[in-house]
């Protein structure tokens, strides 16, 4: 069947693209832009290591076609911070020993970034809810949880490195 | 990823009206997909039966939800997200309120939408028995004008539903009379979140002189589709709420619970549930009318 | 105790800004030029012999690359300890899921439409599918009676134990399901070829040298032709020891006849029904004891079902038999074990390697003989525990001065555990919510068992750059559990340079020697020992050449690694494993110094079980356990989280639904992992004794934290609801299929 042009912006950058309408947002990421920080861990919309922010809400990148992401801003995590700047979300996992393997960790910072963007000062249930879609097999998710903490109290504070 | 995907075609036309013309004019060839929080599922593992798709995401006619003096009406493309954060829900319809949060998890709530999962007509769906309690009616749309169905009668049989093929759920309305009520609502699930339910259920009641007066109870995972329990409620209509009524409900319950064994659970183990929780619900609507 | 600047910090792990950043690239994240993609096409059914293969219909199979059995240069099998793992199917398949042939294009979405265009005809012949069908052998499916290994450990004289008077008896028989690793990142492999160079193969993987070892044997090449190179890996539990041999094979095999790189990765469907599980148990006990509560005799007879072929199955059965004793002193003990072949995919390494399955037994009985001789869990266990110079179950003299009374101690103490204990049976007669608090305390071997350590003969270097950057040379991989981390801590405390200053060589076969597998948890304790000998030898090196003279700076030591390579051409320093004294294990008697070194730990579970749904929830859960020397607080920490976790997972929640072989629950929707509402506050603490022959006193802490949880949960709920469960994953089904007869609420329903 046919391909058809699709712009978005991700990252604060536009993109012009000629795929076919199915194609997954997750893929379209990772193999037509090569922004590989976006990781598939199931394909079924569970582990939440695609997760991304479109249009400031949290999805699971492998669900969405890329038909339906045509005109909206996408924020991977590359777009989140860079290695010389760290996003106190970042500095806070670094810190707290939130990553472990790390294949999970993208979407998990996109998760915690979505949840601080809603819930500036969650409470610990809060933060179980906010995290409830993104798995994590090696941490049992305590080491995660003081992160999302400690960046909270960062991000309140103003501190940005 | 076990599909093709340049084997597909996901179109997206410019208004509802155009989306139903497509329907009208090609029956039974596009599948409207909203959020693909299911049919994206089926994609990836090399299941889903249809090629051709038309994208109901972007209508904004879909994605309201207005209030009036008597209803609230939820169009079917709100997300369960929307419809949990909704101030007007939540003061309501706190039961869809609840059943939304508990659908999936953050990420699949910002996309799966309740046109949907009663599209989908899962057993298991989780707004479903929350539709039954709030005595929901199905607005239905499609060239030849809208119609009305209540939510009881929509479901025919295991993912069956009265939808007809030119026919998309425009929205779900739910009338206001249920502030004063008793509500109940619970899933139990393989875990906390991300769960597809082994058993969900949602009611609300009334009592009149410390008998029932009214009571809606639905339940899901129980039967081939997500229904209402009538023959248990008509047990209860009229009745005190204790021991042997409780009793009586629950064998009125084996009767219209007829869950099924799979890779979630048991059959037995859903009857059981189905009876012990319909047992705490009455329980606590007892206590609510003591404290009344 | 010196007072140390790096070892025992909680310095950053060294990969995590990448991690952090989305940066670490993992196989998938990888491209070639002309690289083209893989698949797999398996056996449908789980014995039977392959009548046909058509090539169906609407698939252009004139640009695929196929690739059978045929085409193997080498031998067909996977070399791991034995030779009966073919890599691919000739003529008859032993599993669901068994690869038959595979398939390569540059149309990665094409790959899953060929697979299943392909249509394979079958004889099946009679299958075996549980223990008891292959003990029965009533169908012989391996060898000439399905027993891929058998032990005998024996201590003392059980039978006359047994004949004592004045005892009591206590049987029971526990069983453990599959388990299935679920890493969030599936397996993965790129394979590249040519005459000149030989294969490279670039993997998510464990030991880098297993993989090469099994290439060796497939492809027939020598050693200097095979390269292979772990990439940042996502988690493996154990699940990429072995398998990634297979995978390596199949991408090489096809990168070999295309001419092309090929890329193989697997989807999470495939993953979880054709890779490795942990390996499903039964074990029957039998316990004499006196009726003051001393252990006099036991009598166990434990099994595994290891799959269709033997692949790692004698070595998980050989811990599970050794962990069988936990950390009591037996006067007698007979542990006759078997591993039993059977119809489904070849089950395989998973952290804790058969003792997980061995003590959540032991430790589920202790609690029931407890209860026969009419003492609390923790009074039988005080009055039972090893104390320094007693013999394990193995006659192994436990010289470290441990305190396992005193450790349980604690941990009941920072559980609240008797004050809850006492509450919760005053307030459970009339609640729908009972609560139960359980104990377990057990041991895990670190290091290879036996001799294990002296065949792995492991070796390690350091080296420095011209750049003057130093280099941890190991063939032991990251997969989260802190491997960079630690050695880098290790090395740079004994080189008493900064952390930042040393790095981890790549972990290439062509560029690292072989340290030994990253197994066993013997990372730390054994691989970070010999780190700290051969940054020893780089400095005493530096300092004989005259270079550099303490106390000196970083920048001083880098200068001088810098001119000692100009002046002499490289700066390398390597060590050789040598064994602590005193470990002598006989292999036929099953006797000696299993391990080096144990870490030992009491774990308390807090359990609410509903009684409305007899759904379970852990409410609370303490993990403590001696660990010879925390290297890193918070990457201890971590492991521990982790693995409790995980062990929470195999206890309540992570069923694998197996029809005829295959598992049908495949998909993360239907197998469940504990998400981030599920879990309790887990809180750990740390004892340290430091063993002497780990780095810097650390012994190994990996797999321990998996072998406490579920006996401590499944002993909580033995508390709680005053019946025995015995098998786990305990799902509320089973537990209402015991209880519902018993509670209030059905007694209403049974009379209506």
């Amino acid at each position: 069947m046919s391909t058809r042009k699709f712009s978005f912006r991700v990252n604060g950058v536009e993109r012009f693209l000629e795929l076919p309408p199915m194609a997954r947002l997750l893929d379209v990421l990772r193999h037509e832009l090569g922004l590989t920080g976006t990781k598939e861990g199931c394909g079924e919309g569970e582990c939440g290591s695609c997760s991304v922010l479109m249009n400031g809400e949290l999805v699971n990148s492998c669900l969405v076609p890329i038909a339906q992401a045509a005109g909206a801003s996408i924020l991977t995590i590359e777009g989140v911070g860079e290695q010389t700047r760290l996003h106190p979300v970042q500095k806070a996992f670094l810190e707290c020993g939130g990553a472990q393997c790390g294949i999970c960790t993208p979407g998990m910072i996109l998760a915690t970034v979505h949840l601080l963007n809603k819930h500036p000062r969650p409470t610990q249930e809060e933060i179980h809810e906010g995290l409830n879609g993104n798995l994590c097999r090696c941490t049992g998710y305590m080491r995660i949880f003081e992160a999302v903490e400690k960046a909270a109290c960062a991000i309140e504070s103003g501190a940005m490195e | 990823m076990r599909s093709y995907p340049a084997d597909y075609e996901l179109i997206t036309p410019g208004s509802l009206d155009a989306v139903l013309c497509l329907l009208s004019d090609e029956p039974s060839q596009w599948t409207p997909i909203a959020g693909g929080t299911e049919i994206m599922v089926l994609f990836g593992a090399g299941k889903l039966a249809t090629r051709k798709l038309v994208s109901i995401s972007p209508l904004p006619e879909l994605r309201e939800i207005v209030e009036s003096e008597d209803l609230i009406s939820i169009g079917s493309g709100c997300s369960f997200t929307q419809i949990r954060r909704h101030a007007a829900v939540k003061k309501h319809f706190p039961l869809l309120a609840q059943c939304a949060s508990l659908t999936g998890s953050i990420a699949n709530q910002n996309r799966g939408t309740i046109g949907g999962n009663l599209a989908n007509a899962s057993p298991a769906a989780d707004s479903s028995p929350a539709l039954f309690a709030y005595a929901a009616e199905l607005e239905l749309i499609s060239t030849r004008g809208t119609r009305r169905v209540p939510y009881e009668q929509f479901h025919l049989g295991y993912k069956k539903i009265a939808l007809a093929a030119d026919e998309l759920i425009r929205a779900v309305h739910m009338p206001k009379r249920f502030g004063e009520s008793f509500c109940y609502a619970r899933k139990v699930g393989t875990r906390n979140a991300q769960a597809i339910s082994k058993i969900c259920v949602a009611a609300t009641g009334s009592l009149r002189h410390g008998r029932v007066e009214e009571i809606r109870i639905g339940m899901g995972s129980v039967a081939p589709a997500p229904l209402r329990l009538i023959g248990t409620e008509r047990v209860l209509l009229g009745a005190a709420l204790n021991d042997a009524t409780i009793a009586e409900a629950r064998k009125a319950l084996l009767n219209e619970a007829v869950p099924i064994d799979d890779i979630r659970s048991t059959a037995s183990y859903r009857q059981l549930i189905a009876g012990n929780l319909l047992e705490e619900l009455l329980r606590e609507f007892a206590a609510w009318g003591d404290r009344k | 105790m010196q007072k140390e600047r790096i070892v025992g910090k909680p310095v950053f792990r060294k990969e995590g800004v990448a991690k952090v950043c989305g940066a670490a690239r993992y196989i998938d994240d990888f491209s070639m030029p002309e690289m083209i993609f893989g698949a797999t096409v398996r056996s449908a059914v789980p014995r039977g012999r392959i009548v046909n293969i058509e090539f169906g219909p609407g698939i252009p199979w004139d640009e695929f690359t196929v690739v059978t059995a045929k085409d193997i240069p080498g031998k067909n099998y996977i070399a791991l300890i034995n030779q009966d793992w073919p890599c691919l199917a000739d003529g008859f398949v032993n599993h669901p899921q068994e690869p038959i042939l595979l398939l390569a294009h540059p149309d990665r979405h094409l790959l899953p439409l060929a697979v299943a265009a392909l249509r394979i005809e079958y004889e099946e012949l009679p299958s075996v599918h549980s223990i008891e069908e292959s003990e029965s052998q009533q169908t012989i499916v391996w060898g000439e009676d399905n027993i891929f290994k058998s032990y005998v450990m024996e201590k003392g004289d059980v039978d006359e134990a047994f004949a004592q008077p004045d005892i009591v008896i206590v049987e029971g028989e526990y069983s453990t399901g599959a388990q299935e690793h679920l890493y969030i990142e599936n397996n993965g492999a790129i394979a590249a070829y040519s005459e000149s160079d030989g294969v490279t193969l670039w993997g998510s993987l464990q030991c880098p040298f297993y993989a090469h070892k099994s290439l060796l044997g497939v492809t027939g090449l020598p050693e200097d032709k095979v390269r292979v190179i772990q990439v940042e890996t996502g988690g493996a539990f154990g699940g990429k020891e072995d398998y990634p041999s297979m995978i390596a094979a199949h991408a090489v095999l096809l990168a070999m006849k295309s001419g092309r790189p090929v890329k193989i990765i697997y989807d999470r469907m495939e993953d979880m029904a054709a890779t490795t599980k942990r390996h499903p148990s039964r074990a029957r006990h039998r316990t004499a004891v006196t009726k003051n509560g001393k252990l006099l005799a036991a009598d166990i007879d434990f099994c595994l079902d290891g799959g269709a072929y033997s692949t790692l199955s004698s070595t998980v059965l050989s811990r599970g038999t050794i962990h069988s004793g936990g950390p009591y002193y037996w006067p007698n003990i007979r542990v006759r074990s078997k591993a039993f072949a059977t119809n489904t995919p070849p089950h395989g390494a998973f952290r804790g390697f058969g003792a997980p399955q061995s003590l959540f037994a032991t430790e589920r009985h202790m609690d029931r003989v407890a209860k026969a001789v009419g003492l609390t869990p923790e009074e039988f266990r005080r009055r039972n525990l090893l104390r320094t110079g007693e013999t394990t179950c193995t006659g192994q003299a436990i010289c470290q001065q441990i305190n396992l009374e005193g450790w349980m101690e604690r941990a009941l103490d920072h559980a609240g555990y008797y004050e809850k204990k006492a509450r919760y049976d005053r307030e459970n007669t009339d609640s729908l919510r009972r609560k139960g608090i359980g104990l377990a305390v057990f041991l895990h071997g670190a290091g290879f068992t036996g001799s294990g350590e002296r065949y792995l003969n492991s070796l390690v270097g350091m080296d420095a750059t011209t750049e003057g950057r130093v280099r941890v040379l190991v063939s032991s991989t990251e997969f989260g559990q802190g491997t960079n981390t630690i050695l880098c801590q290790v090395a740079a405390e004994t080189l008493g340079i900064d952390y930042e200053a040393v790095e981890m060589a790549p972990a290439d076969t062509s560029v690292v020697p072989n340290s030994g597998p990253t197994v066993a948890s013997r990372t730390t304790m054994v691989v970070g020992g010999l780190v700290h000998s051969a940054a020893l030898g780089l400095k005493q090196t530096l300092i004989a050449s005259g270079l550099l003279s303490e106390p000196y700076t970083t920048a001083a030591f880098q200068n001088a690694a810098k001119s000692y390579i100009a002046k002499h051409g490289a700066l390398c320093s390597m060590s050789r494993y040598e064994a602590p004294p005193n470990v002598y294990w006989d292999d036929q008697k099953y006797s000696g110094e299993a391990y080096a070194a144990y870490s030992w730990a009491a774990y308390v579970a807090e359990v609410t079980v509903e009684l409305t749904t007899y759904s379970v929830t852990v409410d609370d859960f303490v993990a403590l356990q001696e660990v010879g020397r925390v290297l890193n607080p918070v990457l201890a920490r971590g492991q521990i989280e982790g693995g409790v976790a995980q062990g929470i997972g195999y206890a309540l929640y992570e069923k694998v639904v197996w029809d005829r072989g295959l598992m049908v629950n495949n998909q993360m929707t239907n197998y469940i992992m504990p998400t981030s509402q599920d879990l309790p506050p887990i809180r750990v603490f740390f004892e340290e004794i430091p063993f002497e022959y780990g780095a810097y006193g650390a012994k190994g802490i990996g797999e321990l934290p998996m072998d406490g949880p579920a006996p401590a949960i499944l002993n909580a709920i033995a508390h709680a609801t005053g019946e025995d469960f015995n098998a786990i994953p305990l799902v509320p089904e089973d537990i209402a299929e015991r209880l519902a007869t018993r509670a209030p609420i059905a007694k209403e329903m049974a009379a209506a």
